[in-house]
């Protein structure tokens, strides 16, 4: 389906730290057509100050009474004057929503397991991706860091809805000490012979490089939600490029917003 | 009412245009934008072969503007014309491609591979990127090189030719008089301002190529003046761009003296914007009582 532009009305603003927080929107089309991995380009000002949009992944998917998409949400960090003005939006005011964009992950089924690695806001993606997951039944699991205990949320969220969570803080407030893909290798050499784990992964780039390191080695697929700078969200403007191997080996930039962001992590180059 | 303007021997159906560089080669755009409703497409530019660009960061945003180096990766003219051209036909689109070149015998080769091509309307001759190093702007800051390259690429084409002019010069009307003398038929004006946004943290800039072009609103009452002073220099049309992100920045650029405009980074921000500019202009001209588009430019009213 083409991509949609709604004035979107925020239904909520959730503020879960002095950095982070979560929109909702009441956006059904929108919400209808997203896939878990997808993205929104948000106008975060009505004039032209910020100028441009900002891309999020679709957070949840949210469901009136009666089960169908109403709306969508999406996990704000706020890094400079686009997202401080989302972080201050109020239930009531409408802002320009575009989506859905990119392609989305794809799905596993049991008896494969959904290894989900999450970095900070890297987590955006993935509540989306645990919905869709129950319905194929595949068996969910959220390793998940940040920089201390007050920067991880939702966990009751993913922990309701049977995902089994493995945290890390770099300060040691919460779960392991140090990076998350600490406990991710342990995992994955502590498995079930023959268990096959699909790896997910949003975060920092080197957290993305590691991943694709552990699932290179332990003989896992795994799928990258990439961060790039991003203009259009369309493929117009060609500054969200990374570099992927194409068929033939060959290392060349392409557009995130088109290719992505979703990749698999066995054609990204590391720069 | 009428809405077409002729630039040299190519009727437009309306004065809009999408920006070489803002809108791919178009065709990621076909499902939410009506091609055909375009005055033209303008396409990404095209060197021979293909061009890797710049690595990330590509854009930093600025006030009411952005900076972009994104150093012209694109596919080349041959895979344009094989993988793009026949889709962007079908759809109807009036196709002008923005020609780049890091030697005249590149510009001229590449603009004989589109002049051969089925559906190429107009070529748009890019002399005025910012952003590379070999090629474009150092023929377009010289006016004898951009007299040489105009002349050489009228030479190897019938199609309508439209230097594209940097601002990134002391006076830009000379140069729409030198590209005017050696057979363009028409100019368009303008490309990015060189300019520099740095991180004041780490204190490098935030562009991997250090320097990128500025588009946007930021730049439009400056884009403004120069094509009111290129329309009083030449007698080829003017194509205006700068920072239109509605119709009265259209009509603001016609009346100053642009046959049609371009527009480029307010797509980034509504890719949904080209009906809404065309109902915007067709409202002013019918409160002003204008029955033709073109009889608005170069109608600006000097004095009180």
């Amino acid at each position: 389906m083409p991509p949609l532009d709604v004035p979107a009305l925020v239904l909520r603003n959730t503020h879960l730290s002095p950095d982070y927080n979560v929109l909702h929107f009441e956006a059904p089309a929108i919400a209808a057509a997203s896939l878990p991995g997808q993205f929104v380009m948000i106008r975060t000002a009505a004039g032209t100050d910020p100028l441009l949009r900002r891309p999020f992944s679709v957070f949840e998917i949210i469901r009136d009474t009666a089960g169908s998409p109403a709306g969508i949400s999406v996990l704000c960090k706020r890094i400079g004057p686009g997202t401080a003005r989302l972080y201050d939006a109020a239930a009531g005011d409408r802002l320009s929503v575009l989506g859905p964009l990119g392609r989305p992950f794809s799905l596993v089924s049991p008896p494969a397991e959904a290894w989900m690695v999450a970095g900070g806001v890297g987590l955006a993606p993935f509540a989306a991706l645990t919905e869709a997951l129950q319905g194929t039944g595949a068996r969910a699991r959220l390793f998940y860091g940040g920089r201390t205990r007050a920067d991880l949320f939702y966990l009751d969220w993913f922990a309701s809805r049977g995902v089994t969570l493995d945290l890390a803080t770099e300060d040691g407030s919460l779960g392991a000490h140090g990076r998350v893909t600490e406990p991710l290798d342990d995992a994955l050499r502590a498995r079930a012979p023959g268990l096959a784990v699909t790896l997910y992964a949003c975060g920092p780039e080197p957290m993305l490089k590691a991943v694709a390191g552990l699932a290179r080695t332990h003989g896992c697929p795994s799928q990258l939600s990439t961060e790039r700078v991003m203009g259009c969200g369309l493929g117009g403007c060609y500054s969200c490029v990374v570099r992927v191997r194409d068929a033939g080996g060959t290392p060349r930039f392409v557009r995130s917003c088109l290719n992505g962001p979703v990749f698999n992590g066995d054609d990204l180059v590391w720069e | 009412m009428d809405l077409s303007v002729r630039i040299g021997s190519l009727v437009l159906k309306n004065p809009l245009m999408s920006a070489s560089g803002c809108f791919g080669y178009g065709l990621e755009y076909a499902d939410i934008v009506d091609l055909s409703s375009l005055g033209a497409v303008v396409v990404k530019g095209l060197f021979l072969k293909e061009r890797e660009g710049h690595p990330p960061p590509r854009i930093v945003e600025t006030p009411s503007g952005m900076l972009n180096a994104i150093g012209l990766q694109g596919i080349g003219v041959h895979r344009f014309v094989r993988e793009k051209m026949p889709e962007l036909r079908r759809l109807g689109a009036v196709v002008i491609v923005n020609v780049c070149g890091s030697s005249i015998e590149e510009y001229v080769e590449v603009t004989r591979v589109l002049s051969d091509c089925e559906g190429v309307a107009a070529i748009e001759l890019n002399i005025s990127c910012p952003n590379i190093k070999e090629g474009g702007i150092q023929f377009g800051c010289n006016l004898a090189s951009t007299g040489e390259v105009v002349a050489a690429v009228r030479k190897a084409t019938a199609l309508p030719l439209i230097p594209k002019l940097t601002p990134n010069v002391t006076s830009v009307s000379s140069f729409a008089r030198a590209a005017e003398e050696n057979g363009a038929d028409a100019v368009s004006l303008v490309n990015t301002f060189l300019a520099m946004v740095l991180d004041v943290e780490t204190r490098r800039p935030v562009l991997s190529n250090g320097m990128g072009g500025l588009s946007g609103p930021a730049i439009r009452p400056i884009a403004v003046r120069m094509v009111y002073e290129c329309a009083q220099q030449v007698r080829i049309p003017v194509i205006g761009m700068g920072g239109i992100g509605s119709a009265r920045d259209v009509l603001e650029f016609m009346i100053a003296g642009a046959t049609a405009v371009q527009v480029g980074t307010a797509n980034f921000v509504d890719p949904f914007i080209w009906p809404k500019l065309q109902a915007g202009i067709e409202d002013y001209m019918t409160r002003h009582g204008v029955a033709r588009a073109a009889d608005l430019v170069g109608t600006v009213r000097v004095g009180r």
